[in-house]
C-alpha cells in the first residue's frame, strides 16, 4: 500500500511538472506577452523596457524555472487587470468554487448511488425506468437552461430561493442542484452497471447460499465491489466541477474562480489565467491521486500486491 | 434411515426466447442422513439446476415445481424468503466449483467465515473465530489464525476451496450440496479435497449431494448414483450396482469413455458417445437419448418410465429384461 502510494505520488508530481510547463507556455501562446502587457499604443521602447522588467528576454527555460520557483514560493505573478497578486485573488475566489463544488458532488452522489443500487436490484422496474429518465434528461438537458429553469419557479414564481449572490447557504442551494443535476447521470449509470455486474458474480450466489440477508447481499457484498470505480470518477468529477462551473457561476452570480477565469479571459490577463490553470491542475492532480489512493484501499488486491 | 430430502416430480422451467426451456423434467430421490448421493452427466444435463432448485437460488423467471419437496419433514417450496434464507448456509449449504470466484475479493477469509454463523447463531465475534480457525485446520489448512487476515487472493485454488468448505460447515449443516467441487482443481489437489470431505461427512454426519461429470469421483463418493440426461435420471442405484451392471446404453456409454487400468488394451479405442444432447425447448416425448443410442428402436418414441431393475436399481429404457442383459454383459465385458 505503502509503495504503491508512493509510485502514485512520483507519478502525480511528473503530471505536475508537465501541466505547469504546460501552463507557464500558455503566456507565450498568444503572441509577445510584452505586446500585451504594454497595451495599446506603447512605443517600442516602452515594449522594450516591459520585456527586461519581466525577464522575457532570457531563455524560455531559465524564465521557466524563474517562474517555477516563484511559483512554489506562492508568487504567481500579477494581475494585468486588477494589479493586485494573482495568489490574492485566487484565494478570494476560490473558497466559493471550493463549497460549490464540494456540494455538488456530495449532492449527486447521494441521490446517485442509492438510485443506482436501486435501478440495478430491480433492474427494468419503475425505479430502472425513473432513474434513466433522470440521467438521460441530466444529460441532454443543458445546464443553463435548467437553472433559468429553476430561477423562474423559485425565485420569480415562488420567492422562495435567491437567485444571485453567495452569502447564505440558501444561495448555494440552486447552483448546486444544477451542477450535480449534471454530475449525477453518469455516477448513477457507473452504479446500476457495477452493481449488476457484481449482483451477476459467484460470489453473490456463495453470499446468498451462506443465507445472508438481502440487504448483507446488497450492501456489505455488491456494493464495495461495485462502487470502486464510482471512487474514481468522483475525483475526477469533482475537478472537472471546480474548472466548469463557469456557466453555473455566472448565472448565479456567485463570485467563484470559475467567474473569474471566464472574466480574465476577456479582459487578456494572463497571470491570472495561468495561476487558476495551475492551481485547477494541481487541485486535479491531487483529487486523482487521493483516488488512486482510497481505491488501493478500497481492492485487496492493489492493497496488500 | 430417515430421509432428510425428499422430492417428487421436481420441475424447472425456464421461458427464453426460443420458448420454453424444461432442463430439469421431474427428478424423484431421496437423501438419507449422512449418505452420499452423487448426481453425474454431462454439461447441461441439468444437474446444477436441480441442486440450486433444492435451495432455491435460482433467478425469479426460472420456475421450480414438485409434487413433493422437504427437507428435514419442511416443505421448501412452501418457505418465505427470510425462512430460506435461515435455512441456507445453516442447515443446507453449499460448496461451489470456482474456488477461485466464490469468495468475495474485498473481505478477508475470516470475515466471511464469521459472518456465516454469526448470521445463523447468537454467538460473540470471539467464539465464531474460534470455530474458523477450528474448522480451517480441519480442512487442513497449516497457521489458520494468521489466515484469517488474508484475502482470497492471497491463496492458492486448491487453500481457496478448503475456505469454501470450511464456511459451507461453519453451521454444522445436515445437508452440504457440492456442486462439481473438483473441476476447477489440479488432479493431486482433487484427490486430496475428496478424502477431506469423505472425512469430514463421517465425522459431522452430514448428508452429500455430489454433482459431478467426473466418474472417478462417483466410484471414490458414492453410497448412491443417479445418472442424469437430458434433465431426467436415466438410470438410478447403489454406486456398487451402476458400476458394476450398467442397464441404461447411457450409463455404459459414460464408462466406456473411461480407460481401466489392466483392462483397456495398449492402443485401443476409448469409447466415445456421437452425438450431442437434444435440445430442451419445449415439449419432449419419448427417450431423450433415442438419437444418440446404439440400441434404438421404433418404441424408443414413446415415453419411457423409471422402472425397477433389481432391488433399489431403477433404469429408464424401452428394452426388455433379456435384451438389456445382454448388453449389460457385452458392455462389462
Amino acid at each position: 500500500m505503502l509503495i504503491y502510494s508512493l509510485k502514485r505520488l512520483l507519478l502525480a508530481i511528473l503530471v505536475a511538472i508537465t501541466v505547469s510547463f504546460i501552463s507557464f507556455s500558455l503566456l507565450f501562446l498568444a503572441g509577445d506577452p510584452a505586446i500585451a502587457m504594454a497595451g495599446e499604443g506603447a512605443t517600442d521602447q516602452d515594449i522594450e523596457n516591459i520585456r527586461q522588467l519581466y525577464g522575457f528576454d532570457k531563455p524560455v527555460l531559465v524564465q521557466y524555472f524563474d517562474w517555477l520557483l516563484r511559483a512554489i514560493g506562492g508568487n504567481l505573478g500579477e494581475s494585468f487587470y486588477f494589479k493586485t497578486p494573482v495568489v490574492h485573488l485566487i484565494a478570494e475566489h476560490m473558497p466559493v468554487t471550493m463549497t460549490l463544488g464540494a456540494m455538488g458532488i456530495t449532492f449527486a452522489l447521494s441521490l446517485a448511488v442509492p438510485l443506482g443500487v436501486l435501478a440495478a436490484i430491480r433492474p427494468n422496474s419503475i425505479i430502472d425506468r425513473i432513474a434513466l429518465l433522470i440521467s438521460v434528461s441530466g444529460q441532454a438537458l443543458p445546464s443553463f437552461w435548467f437553472a433559468l429553469v429553476l430561477v423562474v419557479i423559485f425565485t420569480v414564481t415562488l420567492g422562495w430561493l435567491p437567485a444571485s449572490g453567495s452569502d447564505t447557504w440558501l444561495h448555494f442551494l440552486m447552483p448546486t442542484v444544477v451542477l450535480s443535476y449534471y454530475a449525477a447521470p453518469a455516477f448513477m449509470r457507473l452504479t446500476r452497471a457495477g452493481m449488476l455486474d457484481v449482483l451477476g458474480s459467484d460470489y453473490i450466489r456463495t453470499a446468498r447460499a451462506k443465507g445472508l440477508t438481502t440487504k448483507s447481499v446488497f450492501l456489505k457484498h455488491a456494493l464495495r465491489n461495485a462502487i470502486i470505480p464510482v471512487v474514481s470518477l468522483a475525483a475526477v468529477q469533482f475537478g472537472f466541477m471546480l474548472g466548469g462551473s463557469v456557466i453555473v457561476e455566472s448565472i448565479f452570480a456567485l463570485n467563484g474562480a470559475g467567474s473569474l477565469a471566464w472574466e480574465s479571459i476577456g479582459r487578456n490577463d494572463f497571470p491570472t489565467v495561468q495561476g487558476l490553470i495551475l492551481v485547477f491542475a494541481l487541485i486535479y492532480i491531487v483529487l486523482t491521486f487521493l483516488a488512486d489512493v482510497l481505491n488501493a484501499w478500497l481492492d485487496p488486491k492493489i492493497r496488500i500486491g | 434411515m430417515t430421509n432428510i430430502v425428499e422430492v417428487e416430480n421436481l420441475r424447472v422451467k425456464i421461458p427464453v426466447s426460443a420458448g420454453m426451456l424444461n432442463p430439469v423434467r421431474g427428478l424423484t430421490f431421496e437423501i438419507k442422513k449422512g449418505e452420499t448421493l452423487c448426481v453425474v452427466g454431462e454439461s447441461g444435463s441439468g444437474k446444477s439446476l436441480s441442486a440450486f432448485s433444492l435451495m432455491k437460488l435460482l433467478p425469479k423467471i426460472a420456475d421450480i415445481s414438485a409434487d413433493k419437496m422437504q427437507f428435514m419433514g419442511r416443505d421448501i417450496l412452501k418457505m418465505s424468503p427470510s425462512e430460506l434464507q435461515n435455512m441456507r448456509g445453516n442447515r443446507m449449504a453449499m460448496i461451489f466449483q470456482e474456488p477461485m470466484t466464490a469468495l468475495n475479493p474485498s473481505y478477508t477469509i475470516g470475515n466471511q467465515l464469521v459472518e456465516v454463523l454469526r448470521r445463523h447463531q447468537n454467538v460473540s465475534v470471539k467464539e465464531a473465530t474460534e470455530r474458523a480457525i477450528y474448522l480451517l485446520e480441519k480442512v487442513g489448512i497449516t497457521a489458520a489464525a494468521s489466515r484469517l487476515s488474508q484475502y482470497p487472493h492471497q491463496l492458492s485454488g486448491g487453500l481457496r476451496q478448503r475456505v469454501v468448505i470450511a464456511m459451507a460447515l461453519m453451521c454444522g449443516p445436515d445437508l452440504i450440496i457440492a456442486d462439481e467441487p473438483t473441476t476447477a482443481l489440479d488432479v493431486t489437489i482433487q484427490a486430496q479435497i475428496l478424502h477431506l470431505l469423505k472425512e469430514l461427512q463421517e465425522e459431522f454426519e452430514m448428508a452429500i449431494l455430489l454433482i459431478t461429470h467426473d466418474l472417478g469421483v462417483v466410484a471414490r463418493m458414492a453410497d448412491r448414483v443417479a445418472v442424469m440426461y437430458a434433465g431426467e435420471f436415466v438410470e438410478t442405484g447403489t454406486a456398487e450396482q451402476v458400476f458394476k451392471q450398467p442397464v441404461h446404453p447411457y450409463t455404459q456409454g459414460l464408462l466406456s469413455c473411461i480407460p481401466v487400468p489392466g483392462k483397456t488394451a495398449r492402443g485401443s479405442r476409448l469409447g466415445s458417445i456421437p452425438g450431442i444432447v437434444p435440445s430442451l425447448i419445449g415439449d419432449m416425448r419419448g427417450c431423450a437419448f433415442r438419437s444418440r443410442c446404439p440400441h434404438a428402436n421404433g418404441a424408443c418414441h414413446n415415453n419411457v418410465p423409471l422402472e425397477k431393475w433389481s432391488d433399489d436399481h431403477f433404469k429408464r429404457c424401452v428394452l426388455d429384461d433379456t435384451a438389456l442383459t445382454s448388453i449389460a454383459k457385452e458392455a462389462i465385458a
